[in-house]
């Protein structure tokens, strides 16, 4: 009985392929969109992993020299002897890989590839082989590939590297151990030349990129939220037409619980199947979009990213885990449904009732219920988690608003219209618009998204560039190898440029923060280039006092200081005099004096100068500074070329959230296609009617195709201020938790034009076949509609 | 002997038991060998000899502290040579590891440090004497000597006193450690008293007592079946000492030394010396015996050796049991007790 039951109900999907095909390809949609940004994630945190076993980054505090030198060894062993339990590291480049040296014995766990378990290896690493070990993704001779060293880089043993980058007896950097033993001498005594750099807990890469993960995940979701809405308007669909099928077959004596069994078996293989293809697209869309977002990761943290992708188990599973639970969530109602209906209920198939009665004013509540909690949320958010919460709140409310909203105006103007015709297209709108709505919901996401997307990153691209004016004052960037270098490279520029700028900092900790103190030279090209995003009266007046101290809107944001407060820096005590915007900086930055600078930190001298001169003295100047000072033409940048390396680095950053954005909005035009073909068929006895009383096929297609833009329109003109209430949430929100900045938000109309056309465009070409079917539907099958009249 | 070799348990693969324990009686193609009937020269002997594959310093001392309570200390440079070739700087295939450790009844501070050779981070001058890894560090004459370790919890600071003259084990310093003949050179310098603090989490003590130096060399001192020893170092009221070991293996492999007051020595072939478990404690998730009865009838020895802490055990990257012992039967006295292999 189990077998001809079974194929009693999975004759409707062979009877009605294309509902086959829009549940199947919705939820590989939305399971591949899904999968993909998690494939994408779990690459990059295998990377970070990777990144910090290999370097201890973000893990160990280092000690280096303040002025960037390399280390003698000798310090090192003085160091060791001394008691201190640090161990050498020294860097550099070989055939485009970052080759690091590291020594085995002393190094913290897990650092090295070799270690005493494996003598073998060991011998071969650091005594015979000089052995190297890299990443799979770089090239070298002889070298042993090894995941688990960081993308783009290869390590040796300390011996081995200091030969190939011809360096004997140099380091460039101590890792210092966790652990250091009781009694030991003060660095001051044994090595005053080097700084001890604070491992940066609070901004190492794994936090800094988490909010970025957060906004792929967002992005994955909505994109499956989307899809999910496809998924569910098929289900829907398949059960009311099935209701004949399923009367007629408990009349025959199967009872209740097996056929809902049958059916959600039935849901689970195909969810199965649909999640393989998904995770398989998944794969494809995540091998597309890595480049991208490892050139995202790098440009705006640093992070290193292979891009090549491994297959991990685990985002095959949540991607299947979410085909089935999907699949779940939209086929809940319907099973649900199934099992209260009556046995004698009537067969008469009742597509077009989806949402009515009830339902309606439940959806309402909902509706209102979340965008109440959106706007409680929006005066209160504070953090990145809260801040998507707010975006999901306002998105989702918004989404089941929007038919109650477009009845609402269809009723009006259908008591508006004037003749037979539009009559009766008004009110056949209205009552297809239940069947269109799920489409036209993921229509509005999909739009809202791409407004408040494409809002943030303009604004963002707008701000940047306003602040690299700001920045960027001087005309010529010079910096120099050495501090002889560069003692003679202000010699020789001081007679031939306006002014000379040094450029030197270090990192300290500012109210317990990592932060990077510049020293600036008390000059008007400061005084006048500078803004500030709140102020004292004369802040460059009190730093050149020695008295204040000017911070980053990341160190005020992060340590919760305002102008007027005092930090200290080493011993010395400043107050803030003001607080500047600096975008795309991850941790924190202050400016103090140039002079405080140098009786606090004596061992820093400047390599790097920023040049005032006459813009057109510039090439002459570089050309003088390359044959006299013998500086590469590498070490010289001028402003324009700052400014291009900056915004191409911006520009990559947001490439990936413009393809997902793309790749949205073609969900969303294949769920209107979809409802679409699967409302043209059914549509037959409605239209009948309209055809007999005069109406031609060509003026019924025609209909229909106004109907869809007018949908789209009416949608798309919801979804502009949603938009911009999704740009609000992210540039005020979730950036400043994210990224410690907020940023002023900007209005694009032109852009938001253009995304019109384009949303109606993609409605239009979705609704351009059925409407051709529905134009081509021969006459005999209208007619049929009469002799089949029940 | 001492078969005090559990460093090198380190710089050879665990698994490799097949070759005796720490791979001490895996091949040792390339290096030197110990021939029989050596004659040391001091105080070139006490420095390092790279041409074997391993060697060590270990330091071992039974302490009372003004407290009234006693301790005991431990100090250990182990030297491994990597390959039997030679090389400077980065590419010197001499390896170092230092182990430290002081025990009181209740508690064992135990820490560890390792080195590349080449470098000057560790090593071992005869003249002056110094052995040095990092700060820790064990320097100067016989007559006054200095010894220096620290962990992140512990440190000593101690100085010592040569009172006797030094001693060699076996045959003149050739200790044959299996029925198979591989053996080591051994000597050691049981008669040191020592004075010193020790800086404990609880506070500094100040601390006396005896130490003893032992010290060997060689290439493949364990027969391949060997999989861990028992070793005691005892010193007896009356003045006298004695060093026995328990080589475990295929078959058991013991060898003594006794040490009269004046420093005469009698060594005794395989069998003479007996060591018996008689309690087994729990340490480390495993059984280890902590109470042993050893006899050396021929010397009229008959005595129970009990640990001073049963949980005197050194987490390290080769882990073992080391510490100090209570000497109670025929003989009383202190003493130090190390056991390796018990997995």
């Amino acid at each position: 009985m189990i077998a001809v039951t079974f194929a009693a109900l999975f004759g409707h999907w062979r009877r009605n392929p294309l509902q086959l095909f829009t549940l199947l390809a919705g939820l590989a949609l939305a399971t591949a969109l899904w999968s993909g940004v998690q494939a994408i994630n779990a690459e990059a945190r295998a990377s970070y992993d990777a990144a910090a076993a290999t370097l201890g980054e973000g893990q160990f505090d280092r000690l280096v020299r303040s002025d960037g030198q390399p280390i003698a060894q000798d310090t090192y062993i003085a160091l060791r002897r001394a008691g201190w339990l640090v161990s050498p590291v020294i860097e550099g480049r070989v055939a485009d890989a970052r080759l690091i040296g590291l020594d085995p014995l002393s190094a913290p766990g897990g650092l090295t590839p070799v270690g005493l378990r494996n003598i073998g290896g060991l011998q071969d690493f650091i005594v015979t082989g000089g052995r190297i070990f890299a990443a799979p993704d770089v090239a070298l001779d002889g070298a042993v590939s090894d995941p688990a060293i960081a993308p783009g880089t290869a390590i040796a043993d300390m011996g081995t590297v200091q030969k190939l980058l011809d360096r004997p007896n140099e380091l460039d950097a101590l890792i210092v151990g966790p652990q250091q033993p009781l009694g030991q001498t003060s660095l001051d005594q044994i090595a005053p030349q080097l700084s001890r750099q604070v491992a940066q807990g609070g901004s190492d890469i794994g936090q800094l990129t988490d909010s970025f993960h957060l906004n792929l995940t967002a992005f994955g979701l909505l994109s499956f939220a989307v899809g999910i809405f496809i998924v569910h308007g098929a289900i829907g669909l398949a059960f009311e037409q099935r209701r004949a099928t399923v009367r007629t077959l408990r009349a025959l004596g199967v009872p209740l619980r097996l056929l809902v069994c049958l059916i959600g078996g039935e849901l689970l293989g195909l969810a199965l199947i649909a999640g393989a293809i998904g995770v398989g697209l998944g794969y494809l869309i995540a091998v597309f979009l890595l480049p991208d977002v490892a050139a995202t990761l790098r440009g705006l943290y640093g992070a290193e990213l292979t891009g090549t992708l491994q297959l991990r188990p685990i985002w095959w599973a949540t991607g299947m885990a979410i085909a089935v639970g999907g699949t779940g969530v939209a086929a809940s109602t319907a099973l649900w449904k199934l099992s209260r209906m009556p046995l004698l209920t009537g067969a008469q198939p009742r597509a077009l009732a989806v949402i009515a009665g009830r339902g309606v004013k439940v959806q309402a509540a909902v509706s209102a219920g979340l965008l109440c909690t959106a706007f409680v949320l929006a005066l209160t958010a504070n953090g990145v988690v809260t801040g998507f919460v707010l975006l999901g709140a306002l998105l989702i409310g918004a989404a089941l608003g929007l038919p109650i909203v477009l009845r609402a105006v269809l009723g009006f103007a259908a008591n508006r219209s004037h003749g037979v015709v539009s009559s009766w297209f008004w009110a056949d709108t209205r009552q297809q618009l239940p069947g269109l709505s799920l489409a036209l919901m993921a229509l509005l996401l999909a739009m809202a998204a791409n407004v408040g997307v494409s809002t943030m990153v303009s604004s963002f691209r707008l701000t940047f560039v306003a602040f690299l004016d700001q920045r960027l004052a001087s005309e010529l960037y010079v910096t120099a190898q050495s501090p002889e270098q560069a003692a003679s490279l202000v010699d020789f520029v001081t007679p031939r440029v306006d002014v000379v700028l040094p450029i030197m900092s270090t990192q300290v900790k500012i109210a317990g923060r990592a932060t990077d103190v510049f020293g600036a030279r008390n000059h008007a090209t400061y005084r006048d280039n500078w803004t500030f995003l709140t102020a004292g009266k004369t802040p460059w007046k009190d730093v050149h006092a020695n008295v204040a101290i000017l911070i980053n809107e990341q160190l005020a944001r992060g340590a919760d200081l305002t102008v007027g407060d005092v930090v200290n820096v080493g011993e010395q005590p400043l107050t803030i005099a003001g607080i500047y915007g600096d975008y795309g900086n991850p941790i924190g930055q202050a400016i103090i004096a140039e002079s405080l600078f140098q009786t606090l930190f004596p061992d820093v001298r400047p390599l790097r100068f920023g040049l005032r001169l006459p813009r057109k003295k510039v090439d002459e100047l570089v050309k003088d500074l390359q044959s006299e000072v013998g500086l590469p033409a590498s070490s010289a940048i001028n402003q324009a070329g700052i400014k291009a390396h900056s915004l191409a680095i911006f520009d990559r950053t947001f490439t990936v959230t413009t393809a997902l954005n793309v790749l949205t909005l073609s969900v969303a035009g294949f769920a209107i296609l979809m409802s679409l073909l699967t409302l043209t068929a059914m549509r037959v006895p409605q239209l009948a009617p309209a055809w007999a009383m005069g109406l031609t096929r060509a003026q019924l297609g025609r209909l229909e195709l106004i109907r869809t833009v007018m949908l789209a329109v009416l949608t798309g003109a919801i979804a502009l201020p949603l938009g911009l209430a999704l740009a609000w949430v992210l540039l005020a929100v979730v950036n400043v938790a994210a990224f410690g900045w907020r940023l002023p938000m900007y209005l694009f109309p032109w852009d938001y034009a253009q995304l019109g056309v384009l949303a109606i465009l993609a409605a239009g070409l979705a609704a351009l076949w059925p409407a051709l079917r529905l134009a081509r539907t021969p006459p005999a099958d209208l007619l049929k509609v009469f002799s089949n009249e029940r | 002997m001492n078969v005090r070799l559990i460093a090198l348990l380190l710089w050879l693969p665990a698994a490799s038991l097949a070759q005796g324990f720490a791979g001490l009686g895996s091949s040792a193609e390339g290096f030197a060998l110990p021939e029989p009937n050596p004659t040391f020269t001091f105080p070139s002997d006490d420095g390092a000899h790279p041409d074997f594959r391993i060697e060590w310093w270990y330091l071992t001392a039974n302490l009372t502290g003004d407290d009234g309570r006693d301790y005991g200390l431990q100090w250990t440079l182990f030297r491994t040579a990597l390959t039997p070739t030679d090389g400077t700087g980065w590419s010197s295939p001499q390896l170092w590891m230092g182990h430290a450790a002081v025990t009181t009844p209740d508690a064992h501070f135990v820490t560890e440090r390792l080195a590349r050779g080449g470098i000057g981070q560790a090593g071992v001058t005869a003249q002056p004497f110094e052995a040095w890894i990092d700060e820790w560090t064990f320097s100067g004459p016989d007559s006054d000597a200095i010894l220096r370790a620290a962990g992140p919890d512990f440190a000593y600071d101690m100085t010592l006193q040569a009172t006797g003259p030094r001693v060699l084990h076996g045959d003149a310093g050739y200790s044959v450690k299996s029925a198979g003949g591989q053996a080591s050179y051994y000597y050691s310098q049981p008669f040191f008293d020592i004075a010193g603090t020790l800086q404990l989490p609880s506070g500094d003590v100040t601390v006396t007592g005896n130490a003893w130096l032992d010290r060997e060399w060689s290439s493949q001192p364990l027969g391949a079946d060997q999989t861990g020893w028992d070793w005691f170092s005892l010193s007896f009221d009356d003045g006298s000492k004695l060093m026995g070991f328990l080589l475990r293996g295929d078959g058991d492999y013991s060898r003594a030394t006794l040490i009269r007051a004046d420093g005469t020595t009698v060594a005794y072939p395989d069998g003479a010396f007996n060591a018996e478990k008689i309690v087994q404690s729990q340490v480390a998730g495993r059984g280890v015996p902590t109470t042993w009865k050893v006899t050396l009838p021929d010397a009229g020895i008959d005595v129970v050796v009990s640990a001073l802490n049963t949980q005197s055990w050194m987490d390290t990257s080769v882990p073992y049991w080391e510490g100090p012992v209570r000497v109670t039967g025929s003989h009383t006295g202190r003493g130090y007790l190390e056991m390796t292999g018990y997995e």
